[in-house]
């Protein structure tokens, strides 16, 4: 059982219920007992991309057509919850495959490259990474220098990328890349001469998660490969997505942290009692509980708005940086109430602690997102 | 091969159970239902004969329209057919399930009856034994290895310190206990198909109750636990305890 103050299990279908009970069974014999040694060691569980596939954890969303699962909104971001009550990296993973590529692939691509990627990105045989952020365009992604020259045959494209989740591991790249000065995506397939994708090493965060660079060195992309979308918008269409799948996942991992918390607060005993009976403990364990439950009141809602075509990038903004901002504070008040035991990898703690830092600055940092509502309700952009 | 399992709705093992204003139920308010543990393993080795031998799954559950969440979830498993003994309420006991599951069985006619060896809820034990009775069927109980070769059936059972194989043939009732499988999860895809696929509904038929239940209440809070000591007699205590009670060692 997880926390759910406000029965709002009773607003929740039996299939996205279901999603969630099974995927959460899943993280839990699946995920949890080996997701500590590789934090440790700093690699991500490949064994897993099999087996997450089979669950039908890739093409949430996707039409049913391209072997997607053909689930709505709600229902992916339960999957989400579920996964980052696991690891950060685990749901990173799946948000970087469903809505970071197979969503642009299924929006934006041809025919022809639907059924090339889609249903081997699905089943597991395909990773896929997304490459928008620059080493000097982070904030800013329009600033980009990455850029593509219109060639006989395709295109000839240069530059390079940063902070690319799932980088080195990839069989496709959605690329974003300034065409005559307007941005527009490409995919580009892992071979092509001129790419390459190093790894980036010595992370304190999201250690179960490759994370790399992607160098585009005169590489030749052909024609077909590129998206039918140009501005922004295109990237910007596909992190919504993302972002929608982080605010529930940020919700999994203050779940994690919160249940911790509750058990440990009831079974360490300090001055005779449990540490649970002093009024300190029971403060915090009811800002994570108040917290986290207006946290699902408010991804629960901006799904159904999604799902009824509502949604806007603002919404999806204040649940992006609601949700991770008090699964981050979940986590440093999780961390008091362990005491020292805190720091071990015997809890979840420093854990999720350390991976909602990326969480907190990626997709959008938390920053950006205030930015975002600010310019929402003055009409005052403060970073153009 | 004609496989039917019988399964049941009960409260999520980690919810925090209530009980109810008239004392004789629980509070059903903010509890989740789930497919009896027991019986997802029975399903779960419903699942795997069909594979091995061909032939159809039929999930049946006994009681209110609610209880067809626990159907989908059989669906999303795999099974090909999931019925509904409708009743009009809760208020039904044992008896009245093994009447009902019997006679749904003999329309069915199936080579073999899958069950969980209790529910997890009211942990009567019962089903499998009366089943067995009413349907005048050779019933198993408490399985954890099962092998069919045509129709002999090679059933191993857990029993005080040991095991024990039994011999019988189909059709009959098997009953499943933890370690006969690792019952899968619902796939994505599986869930959203077994969304519109259809659930059969019949009428339960009315049996007069055998047992009533008089009252509920929740345990005393009083301290199970034992207290002991490091010194010599305490451990020799400690070690007697853990062999003759906990029997972990």
């Amino acid at each position: 059982m997880s926390l759910d103050f406000f029965h709002l299990d009773d607003l929740y279908t039996e299939e996205e219920k279901l999603i969630r009970e099974s995927v959460r069974d899943f993280v839990n014999n699946e995920i949890l007992p080996i997701i500590e040694s590789h934090y440790h060691a700093g690699t991500f569980p490949m064994d897993l991309v099999p087996k997450m596939a089979e669950m039908g954890l890739f093409g949430i969303k996707t039409s049913t057509e391209f072997g997607g699962s053909g689930a709505n909104y709600t229902s992916y971001g339960l999957a989400m919850q579920e996964l980052e009550r696991g690891d950060s990296a685990v749901r990173s993973f799946a948000s970087v495959q469903n809505s970071l590529v197979m969503f642009p692939i299924e929006a934006y691509a041809s025919e022809e490259m639907k059924k090339k990627f889609l249903p081997k990105l699905a089943d597991g045989t395909f990773i896929g990474c997304f490459g928008l952020t620059e080493p000097d365009f982070g904030s800013n992604p329009g600033g980009m220098i990455t850029n593509a020259v219109k060639t006989d045959s395709g295109y000839l494209l240069n530059g390079a990328k940063m902070w690319i989740t799932n980088g080195t591991l990839a069989d496709v790249a959605v690329v974003w890349a300034k065409l005559d000065g307007k941005i527009t995506g490409f995919l580009v397939e892992k071979g092509t001469k001129g790419f390459s994708a190093p790894e980036m090493k010595g992370k304190h965060s999201l250690r179960a998660s490759v994370t790399s660079e992607l160098i585009f060195e005169d590489c030749e992309i052909p024609e077909e490969n590129r998206l039918n979308i140009n501005g922004l918008k295109g990237p910007l269409s596909c992190l919504s997505q993302a972002r929608f799948g982080i605010a529930y996942g940020a919700l999994g991992a203050a779940m994690a942290v919160y249940d911790s918390s509750v058990d440990y607060s009831k079974s360490r005993i300090q001055f005779g009692k449990p540490i649970a009976s002093f009024q300190l403990v029971q403060e915090k364990l009811v800002w994570m509980m108040s917290e986290i439950s207006k946290g699902q009141l408010a991804a629960y809602h901006v799904g159904r708005l999604f799902e009824n075509g509502k949604a806007r990038p603002q919404h999806i903004s204040f649940i992006k940086r609601n949700n991770v901002d008090i699964a981050i504070q979940s986590a440093r008040l999780a961390r008091d109430i362990h005491g020292a035991n805190g720091i071990l990898d015997e809890y979840p703690i420093m854990r999720h602690a350390a991976n909602l830092e990326s969480v907190r600055t990626y997709e959008g940092t938390h920053d950006i997102h205030t930015l975002i509502l600010g310019e929402d309700i003055t009409g005052i952009a403060a970073f153009s | 091969m004609n496989i039917l399992v019988c399964i049941s709705r009960v409260p999520d093992t980690a919810s925090r159970i209530i009980v109810a204003s008239g004392g004789k139920t629980i509070d059903n308010t903010g509890i989740k239902f789930v497919v009896n543990p027991y019986d997802e393993i029975a399903i779960e080795e419903g699942l795997r004969l069909r594979e091995k031998n061909g032939g159809t799954v039929t999930c049946v559950v006994l009681g209110t329209e609610v209880s067809k969440d626990i159907l989908r979830t059989a669906l999303a498993m795999g099974v090909d057919k999931a019925v509904i003994i409708k009743t009009a309420d809760d208020n039904y006991d044992s008896y009245f399930t093994a009447e009902n599951l019997a006679n749904y069985a003999k329309t069915l006619n199936p080579d073999i009856i899958l069950l969980g060896k209790q529910s997890v809820d009211y942990d009567s034990l019962q089903m499998p034994s009366t089943l067995g009775e009413l349907l005048n069927m050779p019933s198993v109980s408490v399985v954890t290895k099962l092998t069919i070769e045509g129709t002999n059936v090679t059933a191993e059972r857990e029993v005080e310190g040991g095991k024990e194989v039994i011999s019988s043939t189909l059709p009959c009732i098997i009953s499943a206990q933890k370690g006969l499988n690792d019952p899968r999860y619902p796939k994505l895809p599986d869930i959203m198909k077994a969304k519109s696929k259809p659930i059969e509904e019949v009428a339960a038929i009315e049996v007069a109750a055998r047992v009533e239940i008089v009252g509920l209440e929740m345990p005393s809070k009083k301290r199970i636990g034992k207290l002991v000591t490091d010194s010599e007699v305490d451990i020799a205590e400690i070690v007697k305890l853990l062999h003759e009670e906990a029997k972990v060692i």
